[in-house]
């Protein structure tokens, strides 16, 4: 059952997005022996299950959570990247998954997508210029050539590339210059929805305050809406309205920032964020220790995904998957231990 | 445990002196690490902290003489225990290597050789240096894997890399490098390929070893936070030159040069939320265009005239600090 | 003017002229070259021109062995052709036909290779199979099953004008694989990659991806193995001339002339095989030394990428 409050116009809406790459393989690679029988062994991934979130225009709504808990997946399937296994996404009330791609084609210039690697998101063989334009051009061709090159001036003046470097290759740029330039690329299109998958991750720690400031700023210049993905979270902490912490797929916890911080309810929320190190604050052994090991996703575990390492973890987690409740207006928590009072 | 050479007599276990590593590339022969000194004693912690292309990296290799072609030690010395081993020769070198100095890397993936198990991988550690048997070696492996809080370690000797997690194949790396009780452990950025949780476990786990064992750490990374919960002291690097040193509380309540001022409040702990947080225009010259006189200079807020002709050296100021500038 | 600049002192043009066998080897093979396509300026007499041969000098040693002349400076074969013509418009012949083969192979594979690549999936799987089932078959048996066809159902006279694409189909369509699979391993590889995903969102075409952003970067292991195809594909027409399925004896090319001089090693006009034999061993040479060098060079920038 989805609890979800009955709130304004919400820019982006997922209803029970599931998620699962079938790395199977061929026929031949299923095929194994087991207990003396040949069977087909099928290999799931299971990276999104059942995420329900809406974000509100204008807002910065942040998901954190470590390796495999499916955050990438869900920003690219969210941008069509992947066709959902099942769920629905609605974008400004208007259903956008499972769409052709002529039919995707007017929420192209809307969502965009800026990514973490700053060598890889840049084609090589193209010029900065050619990258530039290219989203223009096609999604507008009856644009003339000195527009065009003038709105690419302007966007790289934007993002703090001189105009002049535009004939240059991706691979003469540093590090932060090529995420400016793919924030470039990702508002040439005037958007209204980016999602930001680690933008920063990748990038020295000065320079990462400057992209982080030159995304705060050009959300504030465009009225932006952001999905902020980031395992950093004193980065979230900063930039983010709200806040989503995901654990192998599934939502563990969604509310604002302050609120995150300030008391976190789910027992996965509260670890990560004494893992945190502090400037200057020696922690030694009093973080909570989480027991065991990341489970992968291809494996889940039975009820709770977290309960193998949960300190508070009872009969019931191990056994009954724990659904998205509310506490308190606008809190989000799915946990069996909040629901029943006890944490 | 047996006392190693290099604990007889002072307490200073490395001396690093004037150390100059340089490249020789296309276009000339270009300096990557720039006169950098420091010391460490038995026990002692030390941060090498820097971003990327700081050199840091290519000083943890130069300690262990592997910096390979086209790069290359040019002056200076590494004082282990009073001996200078920067001027060994590769298979005197060798007996050091892994013995009583080991070094962690980043990514232990590309550590660990995915076509052999574990136990070959630690057992030829340990053969490699003393002459005991296959037995006996494991049983070191064995030891040292409890150590590092592997569970059932007997099953892990015959398992392969690819079938542990990365936190879990990180411990092991830890592992490997505890195989013969060294001096000392270099760390090269151990925790950054890893999670937040595993990282904080990997962290307390390296503190309790160097603590328990006795154990120099050399931890180099670009994470302030993780370096100031763990060392004692930090060495601040920029354009391959050390510009601030001292203890890790001071230099992280107290950063007296502007680069270091600049990294501590850029980050986004440091700024109130939402507003804008501090940044330092520009990025770290590379080495083909390394600016005259001090090598922040284009980006230092303080900047005098001097700074553009002059480099200025470490030099200590009251609170014990070193720091190489000529504006404080 | 400025491009120019920019590719003398490109790094290229610096590794390029530190590397003697690099040198060497650009060297001959330009020469040989320049010899072949100029053939029909430089050479001394034309071969195919029937009226020009004359049958009484047959077999006439190189001009430095005695009964030889300086009109024929390496001799005739064996039907009086002088030798250094017919190896000028051999090595003409041969290079036509391999880099020709190379452009069909080339242009079939990459087009395969992409498609097969990008698309995934079935079509990926349908199309490697048929290029294992190609592969599997020998491009010998291939060019001597068409070819003997080709020759009974159309008459020698016919299959003389249109060897020359005739081979250069045969050779084309049999090698094609190694240059889909080369670039379909590419292409899985740069897939996966951000830029590509960049184009997704921005909306772009599977064709425009794949042609404008995916094409331009599995270029390198192209490069790389086209220098080897090249002096595949005129071995491949050499050894087919050898056996007969290849040029015809009144259009020659390096392979047909080893061929028609071996019957006379024995008879003692060795040269009638081994200088068009030191000529091919020369091109082929300098073809691989050239591959080689690229492939070293170009090596270092792929980890780089």
């Amino acid at each position: 059952m989805i609890v979800e409050p009955q709130t304004p116009k919400h820019l982006l809406e997922i209803k029970n997005l599931v998620k699962y790459f079938d790395i199977s393989g061929g026929l031949l690679e299923q095929l194994h022996l087991k207990g003396g029988r040949i069977a087909r062994k099928r290999t799931v991934v299971k990276a999104v299950n059942d995420v329900t979130l809406s974000i509100l225009p204008g807002e910065t709504l942040a998901v954190v959570g470590e390796s495999g808990c499916g955050k990438s997946t869900l920003a690219r399937t969210v941008l069509g990247l992947y066709p959902p296994t099942s769920g629905e996404i609605f974008y400004a009330g208007q259903r956008i998954d499972g769409l052709s791609p002529k039919a995707m084609m007017p929420y192209r210039t809307k969502m965009q997508m800026v990514f973490q690697d700053p060598y890889a998101s840049l084609n090589p063989r193209m010029s900065v210029r050619q990258i530039l334009e290219e989203p223009l051009r096609f999604h507008h061709p009856e644009v003339s050539g000195n527009d065009v090159r003038d709105k690419v001036a302007q966007v790289m003046t934007q993002v703090g590339v001189r105009p002049g470097w535009a004939d240059n290759y991706p691979h003469e740029f540093s590090g932060g210059q090529r995420q400016r330039i793919s924030l470039a690329r990702a508002l040439m299109v005037d958007p209204q929805f980016i999602a930001a998958d680690e933008p920063i991750a990748a990038l020295d720690v000065s320079i990462q305050a400057q992209i982080l400031n030159l995304l705060m700023d050009a959300q504030e210049q465009r009225g932006l809406t952001y999905l902020f993905i980031s395992h950093d979270l004193s980065v979230v902490k900063h930039i983010a309205t709200r806040v989503a912490v995901m654990y192998l797929g599934t939502l563990c916890e969604l509310t604002t920032t302050d609120e995150l911080f300030g008391s976190p309810l789910h027992p996965y929320t509260q670890a990560l964020l004494s893992a945190i190190p502090r400037l200057g604050v020696s922690k030694q052994g009093s973080h909570v220790k989480l027991t065991g090991d990341v489970p992968t996703p291809i494996n889940l575990p039975s009820g709770c995904v977290f309960h193998g390492r949960c300190t508070f973890a009872q009969d019931r987690c191990r056994q009954e998957i724990p659904t998205l409740i509310e506490p308190e207006t606008g809190r989000f928590v799915a946990c069996h231990g909040v629901q029943e009072g006890r944490l | 445990m047996k006392i190693q050479p290099e604990h007889q007599g002072e307490d200073k276990l490395l001396e690093v002196q004037d150390l100059t590593v340089k490249f020789a590339l296309r276009k000339g022969i270009l300096p990557a690490v720039n006169n950098v000194s420091f010391t460490l004693n038995r026990g002692e912690r030390l941060g090498l902290v820097g971003e990327s292309g700081a050199g840091k990296s290519v000083t943890g290799f130069a300690l262990l003489n592997l910096i390979s072609k086209p790069g290359f030690i040019d002056s200076g010395k590494v004082l282990f225990g009073g001996r200078d081993i920067s001027a060994l020769k590769d298979d005197e070198m060798r007996k050091i290597r892994g013995d009583r100095i080991s070094m962690i890397f980043q990514d232990p993936m590309m550590t660990l050789n995915p076509v052999l198990t574990i136990g070959t991988q630690m057992v030829e550690t340990i053969q490699a240096h003393r002459n005991i048997s296959r037995a006996e070696a494991e049983r070191i492996c064995l030891d040292k894997l409890r150590k590092v809080y592997i569970p059932s370690p007997e099953k892990r000797l015959t398992q392969y890399p690819h079938e542990f997690s990365g936190g879990m194949r990180q411990r092991i790396v830890i592992a490997i490098a505890l195989l013969l009780e060294p001096s000392l452990i270099i760390a090269d950025e151990p925790t950054t390929a890893l999670d937040v949780t595993i990282q904080a476990e990997i962290m307390d786990l390296l503190l309790e070893l160097c603590e328990v064992h006795n154990m120099g750490l050399i931890l180099i990374t670009h994470d302030l936070a993780v370096v100031s919960q763990v060392t004692q002291k930090i060495a601040v690097m920029y354009a391959g030159r050390i510009i601030e040193m001292g203890l890790t509380q001071e230099i992280v309540t107290n950063p007296l040069h502007p680069y270091t001022q600049g990294l501590i409040k850029a980050l986004p702990q440091a700024g109130p939320r939402g507003a804008r947080l501090n940044q330092i225009p520009g990025i770290m010259p590379s080495l083909y265009n390394m600016p005259s006189g001090c090598a922040f200079n284009p980006r230092c807020t303080k900047k005098l005239p001097l700074c553009c002709e002059e480099m200025p050296t470490l030099s200590s100021r009251e609170s014990g600090s070193l720091v190489a500038c000529h504006c404080v | 003017m400025g491009r120019l600049k920019l590719f003398r002192e490109s790094f290229f043009v610096y590794s390029f002229l530190r590397d003697p066998v690099a040198i060497g080897s650009f060297i001959m093979l330009l020469f040989f070259l320049i010899a072949g396509f100029s053939a029909p300026l430089t050479a001394p007499t034309n071969p195919y021109d029937t009226a020009q041969i004359d049958v009484m000098n047959s077999e006439m040693p190189p001009v430095w062995i005695p009964g030889g002349s300086p009109d024929f400076p390496l001799g005739t074969d064996a039907q009086g052709r002088d030798m250094l013509s017919t190896i000028l418009y051999g090595t003409r012949v041969s290079v036509l036909i391999g880099l020709g083969a190379v452009a069909l192979q080339a242009f079939l594979g990459i087009s395969l290779g992409l498609i097969s690549g990008y698309t995934g999936g079935r079509v990926d799987s349908i199309l490697m199979r048929v290029a294992d089932v190609q592969l599997s078959f020998s491009t010998y048996m291939v060019a001597i099953f068409l070819g003997a066809i080709f020759q009974t159902a159309l008459g020698v006279g016919y299959y003389e004008d249109v060897a020359v694409p005739f081979l250069i189909i045969v050779i084309g369509l049999a090698e094609w694989p190694q240059y889909a699979r080369t670039v379909r391993a590419s292409v899985l590889a740069e897939k996966k990659k951000e830029y590509v995903e960049a184009a997704r969102v921005i909306g772009l075409p599977a064709w425009r991806i794949m042609w404008r952003h995916i094409l331009p970067n599995t270029m390198t292991p192209v490069l790389v193995i086209s220098t080897v195809q090249v002096a595949n594909a005129i071995m491949s027409e050499a050894a087919l001339s050898f056996i007969g399925l290849g040029m015809p004896v009144t259009k020659p090319s390096l392979g047909s002339l080893i061929k028609s001089g071996f019957e006379y090693i024995f008879s003692g006009s060795w040269w009638i095989t081994l200088f068009p034999g030191l000529v091919l061993i020369g091109l082929i040479l300098a073809i691989n030394l050239l591959g080689d060098w690229m492939r070293d060079f170009l090596n270092p920038k792929l980890y780089k990428n």
